[in-house]
């Protein structure tokens, strides 16, 4: 079949390498912007060392953020990340950006790093997140990094795209999170294996920027490159600059999908799979120890202002604790200005220092055998956040909100009457 | 042509079963390999030898983008991974590592623990006790890179040359 058809994501690689290309190709492609965090980037400097690579080769356009281990919990952790800073140092990078600053999804487009049209790759799977921002964008590993940093390109092999059109629009209560969960239930964990997501639709259009970057952040649970969402004046003002904006031709998608947002419902994912996604009323009363809001996927001020419009002249039940975690110093500045922490502190949570927090389950509030967290995050893999026994529903920041005042499992519809 | 017992998985074995987040910030590496897919079987690491080969069902590594998954598989002694199929980030960090992967629909159907298997990388065949299995064979360039012994090697002998 000869289709004269592109998706956006086939438009970008394109026109970085400077020949129409198609899905299914293999290609070498420039990178425009590449980045890693405390975590991978002592991988990368590895392997830089056992290639011999002294120098490399565009060091304005790659950024380190620490977020992992921040602040270090070990003595181990602290040895690394002064081995990542020196680094940094000796490499002359403008773009470190030591603990403190926020998660590197966040931070990155925050400071207005990247822009519409170009090609990202980072040393961390969740890097999808920024094809919210009109871009393509992919985690590898750190040897894959490595070899980027010293030669400015890589292979990748140009993805189908999946559209999926979100119709109608959301209703109180129920937030891009509960959208991406149910396309996650669809798609399943494989079903965008190799394959680059887009996002679209008028849900997605009416949607703020920050909403569009969790849905983006959850492709990767799918199995996806990317989570491509085509860039508007909300993108452009959210990093503070324009790019080369491209967008689907109609029909090129290799494959659509439809989803009715309008008569969405608030959703989990039940512990074990990110797809084992159910509506919140079907599992409410399930009890839960500790409630996370935060991570690269619902950090964001719009998730701490959800969520604090529920906690407001409220308080977190006695037996559960509420750990806050904003994934920025910027977040954690306009939250505090405004008031929310406030809210959160006086309602019996605990405000964290921003970075990853609790999200991978190693510091700042690890779960216990057979104990149960609902959490903003990602991921809800077997002991994710803590000991092999216990588990994690992933959630909104309104359902972790409404969860962390009963102790359990709660529609957050309840509280906004 | 690569040679060994198996040991069997399920789907969807992610990267935080494979190596949980505490264990890899560490300064001694040798800790990866003594924990791996700790999540699922906390007995595997002593029970692997070198040489064995991982069969396993669908989207094998999904999760994080960490290299030690990659790296405590290969370093445990695990001469191949045969699976329906990988998650991408995986998928690379084991080639670029030198682990060889085979994406092999049925693969799971058919063999059992502690059979024997053999694996031709250039065919993209897999012999079990039960008839064979023909997968799609990988790319010659990521053949190269698996030849070379990982990504860093291939930089040494190809790309560094180019850059001159
Ligand atoms: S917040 Fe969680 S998912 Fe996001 S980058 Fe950090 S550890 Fe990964």
């Amino acid at each position: 079949m000869l289709s004269m058809a592109s998706t956006a994501v086939e438009k970008i690689i394109s026109d970085k390498i400077g020949r129409k290309v198609a899905a299914g190709e293999f290609v070498e492609c420039p990178v425009d912007f590449a980045y890693c965090h405390d975590g991978t980037g002592v991988l990368v400097i590895d392997a830089l060392k056992r290639m011999g690579v002294e120098r490399i080769k565009d060091p304005d356009n790659f950024s380190i953020v620490f977020d992992h281990s921040v602040p270090p919990y070990s003595d181990q952790a602290a040895t690394l990340q002064a081995r990542v800073r020196r680094f940094a140092r000796e490499q002359g990078l403008k773009k470190f950006h030591d603990m403190g600053e926020g998660i590197c999804h966040q931070v990155i487009p925050e400071k207005g790093y990247v822009a519409p049209g170009m090609v990202v790759f980072g040393a961390d799977s969740h890097t999808c997140t920024l094809g919210s921002f009109g871009l393509f964008s992919t985690g590898v590993g750190a040897t894959d990094l490595a070899f980027i940093l010293a030669t400015g390109e890589t292979w990748m092999k140009v993805p189908e795209t999946i559209r999926v059109e979100c119709k109608g629009a959301l209703s109180e209560a129920v937030s891009s999170k509960d959208l991406i969960l149910e396309i996650t239930r669809i798609i399943g964990t494989d079903g965008a294996t190799y394959k680059a997501l887009e996002f679209a639709g008028e849900a997605v259009r009416a949607m703020s920027q920050s909403s569009r970057m969790t849905m983006s952040n959850m492709a990767v649970e799918m199995g996806a490159k990317t989570g491509f969402i085509e860039a508007d004046e909300k993108t452009v003002a959210f990093l503070g600059r324009d790019g080369k904006r491209f967008s689907s031709d109609p029909g090129a998608a290799q494959e659509i999908i439809e989803v009715d947002a309008g008569s969405l419902e608030p959703c989990v994912a039940c512990p074990g799979s990110v797809a084992n996604v159910r509506p919140v009323r079907e599992v409410e009363g399930a009890h839960v120890d500790q409630a996370f809001l935060g991570s690269c996927t619902n950090g964001r001020y719009e998730d701490l202002y959800e969520a604090a419009r529920i906690l407001k002249g409220r308080k977190v039940h006695q037996d559960t604790r509420m750990i806050v975690v904003p994934a920025s110093k910027a977040v954690h500045m306009k939250a505090q200005r405004d008031g929310l922490l406030d809210i959160f502190l006086e309602a019996g949570a605990m405000v964290g220092v921003t970075g990853c927090g609790p999200c991978l389950g190693v510091h700042m509030g690890v779960i216990g055998e057979n104990e149960v967290a609902v959490s903003t995050s990602n991921r809800n893999f077997i002991g994710r956040m803590g000991a092999r026994s216990s588990s994690v529903y992933l959630a909104s920041p309104q359902t972790v909100a409404a969860s962390a005042v009963e102790g359990k499992i709660t529609d957050p519809r309840r509280f906004l009457r | 042509m690569i040679k060994g017992r198996v040991w069997k998985f399920g789907d969807d074995i992610d990267t935080d079963v494979i190596i949980p987040a505490k264990y890899l910030r560490s300064v001694d590496q040798s800790v990866w390999p003594k924990h791996v897919l700790e999540g699922v079987d906390p007995e595997f690491s002593s029970k692997v030898r070198p040489g064995d080969i991982i069969v396993a069902g669908k989207n094998f590594g999904c999760g994080s983008s960490r290299e030690q998954a990659a790296l405590a598989i290969k370093w445990a002694g695990v001469a191949a991974v045969v699976a329906e199929s990988f998650a991408r980030i995986f998928f690379r960090n084991a080639i670029n590592n030198g682990l060889p992967l085979i994406e092999a629909k049925g693969i799971s159907k058919i063999v059992e623990e502690g059979d024997v298997i053999e694996i031709d990388l250039d065919s993209g065949v897999v012999r079990t006790p039960k008839g064979e299995v023909k997968s799609v064979p990988l790319p010659p360039f990521l053949q190269d890179i698996l030849r070379s012994g990982g990504l860093v090697e291939y930089y040494k002998t190809h790309a560094k040359r180019d850059q001159k």
